[in-house]
């Protein structure tokens, strides 16, 4: 189980040239959440975007211990499950990554999330949301 | 083949198919998990079973000198470049391997790529077929020859869901014009995100270049792994006439061209051209458009290009004359990922949508997005000289 605060991404982000794996902090210019730290936060986006270097950025910044505690993601992203899976394997950590196709609406900016297995919760709420 | 695996699941492929060639991105130095990460490979006597080559590294090993970062990057940074090179791949350090003859997927052919305006482009503007390989699958694919049957390696995956459509009040000289092309690619990425759009609206038969242009921004902006023009990219022609349409008006081009352009208040410092690496073809143009001047002494000026390109350039003479322009050729890397470019606090001009949208984050510097032949002109006048041209008054309204 992973528990952390949320931060809602109001667009996607591409973790290269986006947030910096030393800090965990966004560093995409034309991004609107610029200077927002991610680390051990659960990311919430509703898609990865862009460069193809971003698994790298998430195993880099895991090495660092400033990666997010989780991400939830409206859709699959196989760049950032690949950058968990190094991580995981060279670390022996990684974010877990949930999939929740009804996003954005059920997370607001701020709340506590907990992550277990493929699923996600509000903490204190009872119900097990789809995962 | 574990991650190859993992990839699978992730993606719901029930099996997984050969691939005729890899392009690996994960060369590029991003700390120490990407030393960490070949050197297991290393430990495990991988080698690449596929015609692999490689994607720009952090520093450019024919011209280390160029580098004004700290020497323990430069360093971590040619030691990566050097471990891939170990596992078989061929040291291209280019992110358009599309430009190297012997290295360009045919259409209908599946490759594992990464870089992301290499895949746009090998998919959109070669036909072959690619996913957007991330780092560390796209070396895992390159060792397995293997990758998950999903996504773009399938038919029904390659079609457009959209047409994105320039609006009637686009001039028509702006729809043949070069720096169009960036721009629309920000937009694109954008609108389309992961989707597959078909552009309508532009002549028929784009240049290989301009298209490059259009999918390096696209890519940017979004996660464009493949789009179609009608009337340029080769399965276009499949592309359903009835699909709902989206307009593209010129003032959301004008909007998107202004946004690129952080530094309009700045004096310029530098020019930056080749994003991705320069073509022949573009090589020759800039040294028409340069036409013998020299560049200003206050300027600073780079043209990025492969090294195989390079080498093409120097046969040919055109390598010298831009030099003795006082043009700096980069190779192997790119100045927006490296510490490159001279300390200033001016502007950087560049004829390219995505170093215009990377640079500002990457590298901290503010940008002016302009044609080359702008961008050239500044280059030798030491300051910014604007042409307009299809844009309208766009300069003096920014």
């Amino acid at each position: 189980m992973t528990r952390g605060r949320a931060v809602v991404l109001d667009e996607p982000l591409s973790l290269w040239g986006g947030m910096d794996p030393a800090t965990g902090v966004v560093i995409d210019a034309h991004h609107p959440q610029r200077g927002v730290s991610l680390s051990g936060r659960v990311v919430v986006m509703p898609a990865g975007r862009g460069s193809s270097s971003s698994a790298s950025v998430l195993a880099e910044a895991v090495r660092a211990g400033a990666a997010p505690a989780a991400f939830v993601l409206g859709e699959p992203d196989l760049i950032l499950a690949i950058g968990a899976a190094v991580a995981a394997e060279l670390y022996g950590a990684a974010p877990p990554i949930v999939v929740d196709r009804c996003l954005p609406a059920a997370i607001r900016d701020g709340e506590d999330v907990e992550v277990v297995g493929a699923t996600w919760r509000l903490v204190g709420s009872t119900d097990g949301q789809n995962g | 083949m574990r991650l190859v695996v993992r990839a699978a699941e992730v993606s719901g492929a029930t099996r997984l198919l050969g691939v005729v060639g890899a392009h690996v991105d994960s060369c590029l130095y991003h700390g120490q998990a990407s030393i960490d990460f070949v050197d297991r490979l290393i430990a495990g006597e991988a080698r690449v079973s596929v015609p692999t080559t490689l994607n720009v590294g952090g520093i450019d090993l024919l011209h280390p000198e160029l580098f004004r970062g700290d020497p323990d990057l430069a360093a971590h940074s040619a030691e990566l470049m050097e471990r891939y090179r170990a596992l078989g791949a061929r040291p291209t350090y280019t992110c358009a391997p599309y430009q190297l003859p012997d290295a360009r997927p045919s259409l209908g052919q599946h490759v594992a790529w990464g870089e992301s305006n290499a895949i746009a482009f090998a998919n959109s503007v070669l036909g072959a077929r690619t996913n957007r390989y991330g780092d560390f699958i796209d070396i895992a694919a390159a060792i397995t020859g293997r990758v998950p049957d999903v996504g773009l390696h399938r038919d029904e995956a390659r079609r457009a869901t959209f047409i994105l459509r320039l609006a009637d009040d686009v001039p028509a000289p702006l729809r043949d014009d070069d720096s169009l092309f960036g721009v629309l690619g920000i937009v694109l990425g954008r609108r389309a995100g992961s989707a597959v759009a078909a552009i309508d609206g532009l002549p028929a038969e784009q240049s290989e270049d301009r298209l490059k242009a259009l999918a390096a921004a696209a890519a940017s902006s979004g996660a464009v792994a493949m789009f179609h023009v009608i009337g340029s990219t080769p399965e276009a022609s499949s592309v359903d006439p009835d699909l709902p349409v989206e307009e593209v008006t010129f003032a959301e081009l004008r909007s998107a061209r202004r946004e690129l352009s952080t530094g309009l208040d700045r004096p310029l410092s530098a020019v930056s051209l080749g994003t991705p690496h320069a073509s022949m073809a573009q090589l020759r143009r800039y040294a028409e458009l340069l036409g013998g001047a020299a560049v200003h002494p206050e300027v600073e000026c780079l043209v990025s290009t492969g090294r195989d390109v390079l080498a093409e350039a120097e046969a040919e003479g055109v390598a010298g004359t831009l030099r003795r322009a006082g043009v700096e050729l980069l190779t192997d890397t790119c100045s927006y990922i490296a510490p490159i470019l001279r300390p200033h606090d001016g502007m950087v001009m560049t004829d390219s949508g995505k170093w215009a949208y990377y640079a500002p984050g990457n590298i901290g510097t503010r940008v002016v997005y302009a044609t080359a032949a702008e961008c050239l002109d500044s280059a030798v006048a030491g300051r910014v000289m604007r042409h307009d041209g299809a844009w309208g008054a766009e300069w003096s309204t920014a």
